[in-house]
């Protein structure tokens, strides 16, 4: 058994309180118990069972009173929360976690191994499609002690760290699960977990309020004594919320991005786009390559070329977010900086289209796409808008059609589009959350896999090959490889790295320290007298 | 024809209303001269203010301009007003006479018919329509006409069920015309005074179906209308007022225009009527 880099790291940290403190104080202010956060939640999720509900409201309230064995810094790099330490044995197939001791759930029950080893070899198992595609990999997961996990894989898999975060895996009580049906135990309703905070009130339509959890296991900790998340659908009455100082922090889509502008001016406001690392979403049209001419790899170049992303960026999204470069986001790892798409140039994708053999008719046009704007809000049909407008320049004509978000998500499934827009989550590793779009053994009849239908023999191996390399150099040289090759064929037209802000009033302290930005815990926020 | 138009002339509104129509669809008929190329088109910076940078009523959260917007949208709104209307006097001219011509079963069963469709609410009624058939411009059209023809066909039976026992028609039944001809040559021009004045009224309210359908989303992606730029402008109303507020006004100057010409027709057609009326004023 030999400690790897990254266990030696993490036992070096084992002293988080005194680092977020330390953290704190470098920013010039100490941390202050007492003070209610409001904050908002939107939508408004069915339930806060992270596990039983995975969208994105419950994933960013939910951690406030679940935790998982991680979290991970703004890079990426793995951070103590219920695990205090780790080692990964040198083949890269055992884990070893060992937990943090004197952890309490809000029920009192105290915090073991076992509750670890039934969150995820059941819990998640049974409820999350994306953790049970990863757990699938564990061939035993036990508990050597009350306080010691060790969970060895059938074969090595590099990314795994990146499971155990609250959002991925959270730590649920085995006493109150465990023979039940997950989904309709009583704990579902008043979740129990090992968070700062505990679940007091959810007024539906109204409000969700968490107080205090006194017996938390970081001394001194939460500062906040209350948290409460107001419900407000319209997008209007959020800002003024906000504006008018009602609630102190907004998250994900909760502001419009048309607002952001004059939010920025206000004093007493901050606003940041850090702390989804993690997520990484990365925006793309999407194109179907069963249909004609989106098979042929110069099309889609020239298609790419026509595309002003920094317009997008800068009218559309008002600043907030990047220009896309590379299928893989350049806050993923793995990213890289040398492989990127064509530049902005409508002339030469003209000139590439000419070449392709597609004359413009009397018309001035090529030839004629279906597309669907995605139904997730204005903006994206603006988008849309702007991309029709944009591939006339190069004589395709885009034939816009709206759907509901339903037929959008059944119509992409079912591989019956010409071209859309899609957005997905990348989960901080290109095997977890790039590879499924574009390898040819996962083109699938459900939405973000490889609907596109796109195959290219050289992808799929080098996409395999890291996913099977345990050392990240060689990883790093497959996805070097994959992206160069990406970039060449444009399978999907990447568009932008989406970017949420986060806006909160300068008083509140220590909101986005790692790469899960308002996903955290929250033990560590404070408002400053 | 000169003392029908004396007599439109002296509601003072209507003239006005004919006036501003006039010019709605002259803007319509001349948006490609006026304003060539694309009203999807990117012409400036985006939310320039009226009066800004050759803008004359500003331009949107694309940089489009807002008066393309409307010249354009007036060719739309006007042409679904117009179509949907068409459509739905068919349609309800048809199921009227039938009715009120035959009477009896014939009746009963259309007017229950008709019945069914005015007990849904027509708005919802269209909502549901286009979310059906997907938003095109036709499937705006056919939910517009569907739910609009109704009161066409109440008020065709009506005068229907009246004129059918006059001497001219039973006379023509004499003379031995067939039923068809009957209702054609004989009993419809006798009845097409209130089907006029409603037509322009229908013109006005499918206007406004047109308007609020593409509000919500639910109009034509692919043209350029005076509900889409209401709706595109609503969430940014706070930073661009103008791109809410001209097509709104663009709207409510044509529908009153509508409502004014309507009224204006409905004292030419109806001198007895409008007599009343000036006298109970007086």
């Amino acid at each position: 058994m030999v400690l790897s880099r990254r266990g030696l790291i993490a036992a070096a940290a084992t002293a988080p309180v005194l680092m977020r403190a330390s953290d704190a104080l470098a920013q010039g202010v100490a941390p202050r118990r007492g003070g209610t956060l409001q904050m908002m939640l939107t939508p408004e999720p069915p339930v806060l069972q992270i596990g039983v509900n995975q969208q994105g409201p419950t994933l960013a309230a939910a951690p406030k009173m679940f935790q998982g064995l991680l979290t991970f810094s703004k890079t990426l790099e793995p951070m103590p929360v219920l695990a205090k330490s780790w080692t990964i044995s040198p083949d890269g197939k055992e884990y070893i976690f060992r937990l943090q001791e004197n952890v309490k759930f809000h029920d009192g029950q105290p915090f073991t191994a076992d509750d670890v080893v039934f969150s995820i070899m059941k819990f998640h198992m049974e409820l999350a499609p994306r953790a049970r595609a990863i757990f699938q990999l564990i061939e035993t997961c036990e508990a050597t002690d009350p306080h010691t996990v060790r969970i060895v894989l059938k074969q090595p898999f590099q990314p795994f760290l990146l499971m155990f975060d609250a959002t991925a895996a959270a730590i649920v009580p085995k006493h109150l699960f465990d023979g039940r049906d997950y989904r309709t135990a009583p704990a579902v309703q008043r979740p129990v977990g090992t968070g700062p905070f505990k679940f007091t009130e959810w007024q539906r339509g109204n409000f969700v309020r968490m107080d205090r959890f006194e017996d938390y296991w970081k001394p001194g900790q939460p500062y906040l004594d209350t948290i409460i998340y107001r419900i407000i659908p319209d997008s209007q009455s959020r800002r003024l919320a906000l504006e008018s100082g009602q609630v102190m922090l907004s998250q994900a889509s909760d502001i419009e991005p048309f607002d952001i502008p004059a939010l920025r001016q206000r004093p007493n406001l901050e606003v940041s786009t850090d702390g989804w690392q993690y997520y990484s979403p990365l925006s793309w049209i999407e194109l179907n390559h069963r249909v004609a001419p989106l098979n042929d790899a110069r099309v889609r170049r020239a298609m790419s070329m026509a595309i002003d992303r920094n317009f997008i960026i800068n009218r559309l999204w008002f600043g907030v977010g990047k220009p896309a470069t590379n299928p893989v986001a350049s806050t993923t790892r793995f990213h890289d900086a040398n492989a990127k798409i064509a530049a902005f140039n409508v002339r030469a994708a003209n000139e590439l289209l000419d070449a392709a053999g597609f004359p413009r008719n009397a018309q001035g046009v090529r030839f004629t796409l279906k597309h669907i704007p995605l139904p997730y809000g204005e903006i994206w049909t603006r988008l849309s808008e702007y991309l029709r407008q944009a591939m006339r320049q190069i004589g395709i004509a885009f034939e816009l059609e709206s759907t509901d978000a339903g037929s959008w998500a059944r119509r992409v499934g079912n591989w019956e589009y010409e071209t859309t827009i899609n957005f997905v989550y990348q989960f901080g590793d290109p095997t977890l959350g790039v590879e499924r779009t574009y390898v040819s053994t996962n083109i699938q009849r459900v939405t973000f896999t490889n609907t596109g239908g796109y195959s290219n023999p050289q992808v799929d191996a080098l996409f395999q090959q890291a996913r099977n390399a345990a050392a990240a150099a060689d990883r790093q040289r497959a996805f070097s490889e994959v992206q160069k090759i990406l970039v060449e064929d444009v399978p999907q037209i990447w568009l932008t790295e989406l970017a949420f802000p986060t806006i909160h009033d300068k008083k509140l302290h220590g909101v986005i320290t790692t790469g899960l930005g308002v996903h955290k815990s929250f033990d560590d926020v404070f408002i400053a007298g | 024809m000169s003392d029908f138009w004396r007599r439109f002339r002296r509601n003072r509104g209507a003239v006005v209303g004919l006036v501003i129509l006039a010019l709605v669809i002259a803007l319509a008929a001349l948006a490609p001269v006026i304003y060539p190329g694309s009203p999807w088109d990117m012409a400036t910076a985006p939310f320039v203010p009226p009066g800004e940078e050759g803008m004359l009523l500003g331009s949107d959260s694309l940089g489009r301009d807002v008066a393309a917007g409307i010249a354009h949208g007036a060719r739309i709104s006007l042409m679904v007003g117009a179509v949907s209307t068409v459509a739905a006097l068919l349609i309800g001219v048809t199921l009227g006479a039938i009715a009120g011509y035959l009477g009896g079963v014939a009746d009963d069963a259309v007017m229950r018919f008709t019945e069914f469709f005015q007990t849904i609410p027509s708005f919802v009624f269209a909502i549901l329509l286009v979310a059906i058939f997907t938003p095109t411009i036709g499937s705006v059209v056919f939910a517009i006409a569907v739910v609009s023809w109704p009161p066409v066909a109440r008020v065709v039976r009506a005068e229907f069920l009246s004129l059918r026992s006059r001497e001219f028609v039973q006379a023509a039944e004499v003379l031995g015309k067939s039923r068809v001809a009957i209702v054609v040559t004989d009993i419809l021009p006798n009845a097409l005074s209130p089907i006029v004045v409603l037509s322009s009224l229908m013109v006005a309210s499918a206007i406004l179906l047109e308007s609020a359908l593409s509000f919500l989303g639910l109009g034509d992606p692919n043209l350029m209308t005076w509900g889409f730029l209401i709706g595109a402008g609503r969430s940014v109303i706070r930073l661009a007022w103008w791109m809410s507020v001209f097509p709104g006004l663009a709207i409510f100057l044509t529908v009153l225009a509508l409502n004014l010409v309507g009224e204006g027709l409905s004292d030419a057609l109806n001198p007895r009527l409008a007599r009343r009326r000036a006298g109970g004023a007086l």
